[in-house]
């Protein structure tokens, strides 16, 4: 980071990053509430639930992240391992 | 001329030819063959042209099918592309042999008979180690000879299988088969090699990041979409292929979660979205094959593009390492849009080309009713946008600043990415070209607003957890240990310990055998030495005594 905040690219300024995550949480909440609107055909029943899909994607990745983080725990080793 | 000339030929003349020119002539060269090569496989009508005899075989080099086509297609749009990425950076052996390695995939999307899908098979093997060791690095060296064995062993297992089916069945047609047999199986799992099937995936990842920034966009492209291909026509339908594509698109997420280096990052997406095509193969229904032909069209542009985006960073700044990385945004603009462009593609965003052809996949899974396979692939679509989708341009373009000012990608690198660019967004709103390419009638709607709505959702709330984990996925300074830990160390320190216990042996023996040897010279220079008793002069009379004993002797025995 450059030492002066507002020296530097308008895209990493605090007061940016906050509004990003303003208009990104809108977005999110839009998405979910846009099915009182829309309706999402539940194939096998579970998928057609209100916010399924959020509740879906999000659980999986922090299950996913878990996962690598638990496995990371035996299988990293430092970058030179394979170096002779 | 085409229906003897099979058009792969063009591209491995074009090959011969980059070597021996330079200067403009090459460049023409480089960006004319591959349109060539496209006009030449349009050309190819329905069924076999040719047949030659060899053996008592039928060999049918040249069969063409609108599946054929497709894929042939894409090989020389991507062997265009990656042309006009490369042909002003990459050396001139490089792209020689990345014009053969074309020429091979190209081979193989039209061999009609298993001989000649062999020989383009072994073709490709060549020239993509070559490309990996273009890489110029030790372990540029290194990972290509574990390429290279990988892949010799893949195909001799590939012949085992084939000599096998010529064997029995007196035919060597490439045609649909299922793995019930020794030699099927051979068949099943030599192609599976090339797909990166487990348990050898780790060799896609250790080899393509060692090549140079315009070697990696070429060897993402060929050898697991041609075996991708091989899948279709040999396997549809096998059911083990589901488990092994849901493996593979898993391992991928992992992996790629556990990663530092950028382009390995991609590497693993590469097993990732195979595993996607490789479990439509297995479902094996029209729509699915759709799906998976689709999905390698529209996968061999966005991982091409993921590829030129990381390549421009490691061209320019020498870097790939995701902690060495960070806020190229700034000085690379176009490189990080296209790169987000490819990351959002590879992720099925609505409207880019993952989401028109992924949605063929899982919809087949639908209409077949296989509720873990729909839910699973839904939890991988998630899972990449996680892992590619936002990590690799996060990690590379955003995070931190790294201090790193390079320049943006030079002018044939920023074309050729903006084609694939164009291409991904083309290719996501307008589907209807790509679908009719298919090889079966598409009727399918991807835009319907439920499914648009649901996929939203589930990728967006993605991206959350992810900037909400962020803490957790700091980057470390590792390698992840795969299979590939077996034969990199298991294997060569169980080598080294036979090597030292057999040259312990031998000296045992060496030891023993001179200590014969020595009590063997000492007696032997007891009778012969200088002192010993035959090198010695006997006095006259002792010899006339025992001339007189062996008389006597005589005499006596002559009596008795």
């Amino acid at each position: 980071m450059s030492s002066s905040p507002n020296n530097d690219h308008w895209l990493v300024r605090p007061r940016t990053i906050r509004w990003l995550w303003i208009i990104f949480s809108i977005v999110l909440a839009l998405t979910v509430l846009a099915q009182i609107v829309i309706k999402v055909k539940g194939y096998f029943g579970v998928d057609g639930w209100f916010g399924f899909g959020a509740a879906f994607g999000f659980l999986v990745c922090v299950v996913l992240i878990l996962i690598a983080k638990v496995l990371g725990r035996f299988l990293k080793r430092d970058e030179h391992f394979y170096d002779d | 001329m085409t229906e003897i000339l099979p058009p792969a030929f063009i591209l491995l003349a074009a090959a011969l030819l980059i070597i021996m020119t330079r200067g403009h002539l090459r460049s023409a060269i480089v960006l004319l063959t591959p349109l060539a090569t496209l006009w030449a496989i349009w050309q190819i009508p329905d069924g076999v042209t040719v047949t030659m005899n060899f053996i008592g075989y039928r060999i049918e080099p040249v069969e063409g099918s609108a599946l054929r086509r497709l894929f042939a297609t894409i090989f020389s749009i991507m062997t265009l592309v990656g042309g006009l990425y490369s042909f002003r950076q990459a050396s001139r052996y490089e792209l020689a042999a990345a014009f053969a390695y074309a020429g091979g995939a190209v081979g193989t999307a039209f061999a009609g008979d298993l001989v000649t899908l062999f020989v383009f098979w072994e073709v490709m093997a060549i020239f993509s180690t070559i490309i990996v060791w273009c890489g110029g690095t030790a372990n540029a060296r290194r990972a290509g000879t574990r390429y290279a064995i990988m892949h010799v062993l893949g195909g001799v297992i590939f012949m085992v299988g084939i000599a096998g089916v010529a064997v029995q069945t007196g035919s060597i047609d490439v045609q649909a088969m299922r793995a019930t047999d020794f030699a099927t199986w051979m068949i099943l799992v030599g192609v599976l090699v090339n797909v990166a099937a487990p348990p050898v995936s780790a060799w896609l990842a250790d080899a393509y990041p060692e090549a140079t920034s315009t070697g990696a966009v070429f060897l993402s492209a060929f050898t697991t979409k041609a075996a991708v291909l091989a899948l279709i026509l040999l396997f549809p339908g096998e059911p083990i292929l589901i488990g092994v594509g849901l493996y593979m698109v898993f391992y991928g997420i992992i992996y790629a979660l556990l990663e530092n280096d950028a382009r390995r990052i991609l590497a693993y997406s590469i097993v990732n979205q195979v595993g996607f095509m490789v479990c439509a193969v297995g479902i094996g229904t029209q729509l699915a094959l759709n799906g998976a032909a689709a999905h390698a069209f529209a996968h061999i542009i966005y991982k091409a593009l993921l590829f030129m985006s990381a390549g421009v960073v490691l061209y320019r700044t020498g870097k790939r390492k995701c902690t060495d990385l960070g806020g190229l945004f700034r000085t690379m603009p176009l490189t990080c849009v296209c790169g987000i462009i490819g990351a959002l593609s590879i992720s099925s965003f609505p409207l880019t080309s993952g989401f028109t052809t992924k949605a063929l996949i899982s919809e087949a899974a639908l209409t077949e009713g296989l509720a873990a396979v729909y839910f699973l692939l839904a939890a991988a679509s998630a899972g990449v946008f996680l892992h590619a989708g936002i990590k690799f341009p996060w990690f590379v373009f955003f995070q931190k600043d790294s201090g790193l000012r390079p320049k943006d990608a030079p002018w044939n690198m920023a074309a050729a990415m903006l084609v694939f660019a164009v291409l991904c967004i083309a290719i996501g709103i307008f589907p209807q070209p790509l679908y009719r390419l298919l090889p079966f009638p598409v009727d399918y709607d991807a835009y319907s607003p439920g499914k648009v709505l649901f996929y939203l959702q589930l990728l967006l709330f993605s991206g959350l957890a992810f900037f909400l984990l962020l803490p957790a996925m700091k980057r470390t300074l590792t390698v992840t240990l795969d299979v590939d830990w077996l034969w990199r160390v298991c294997f060569s320190r169980l080598a080294n310990d036979v090597l030292v216990s057999v040259a312990g042996a031998r000296a045992a023996v060496e030891r023993r055998v001179r200590l014969q040897l020595d009590m063997m010279h000492v007696w032997a220079s007891r009778l012969w030495g200088a002192q010993g008793i035959f090198a010695q002069s006997w006095p006259t009379g002792t010899t006339a005594i025992w001339i007189a004993v062996l008389l006597s002797a005589y005499v006596l025995i002559y009596y008795i």
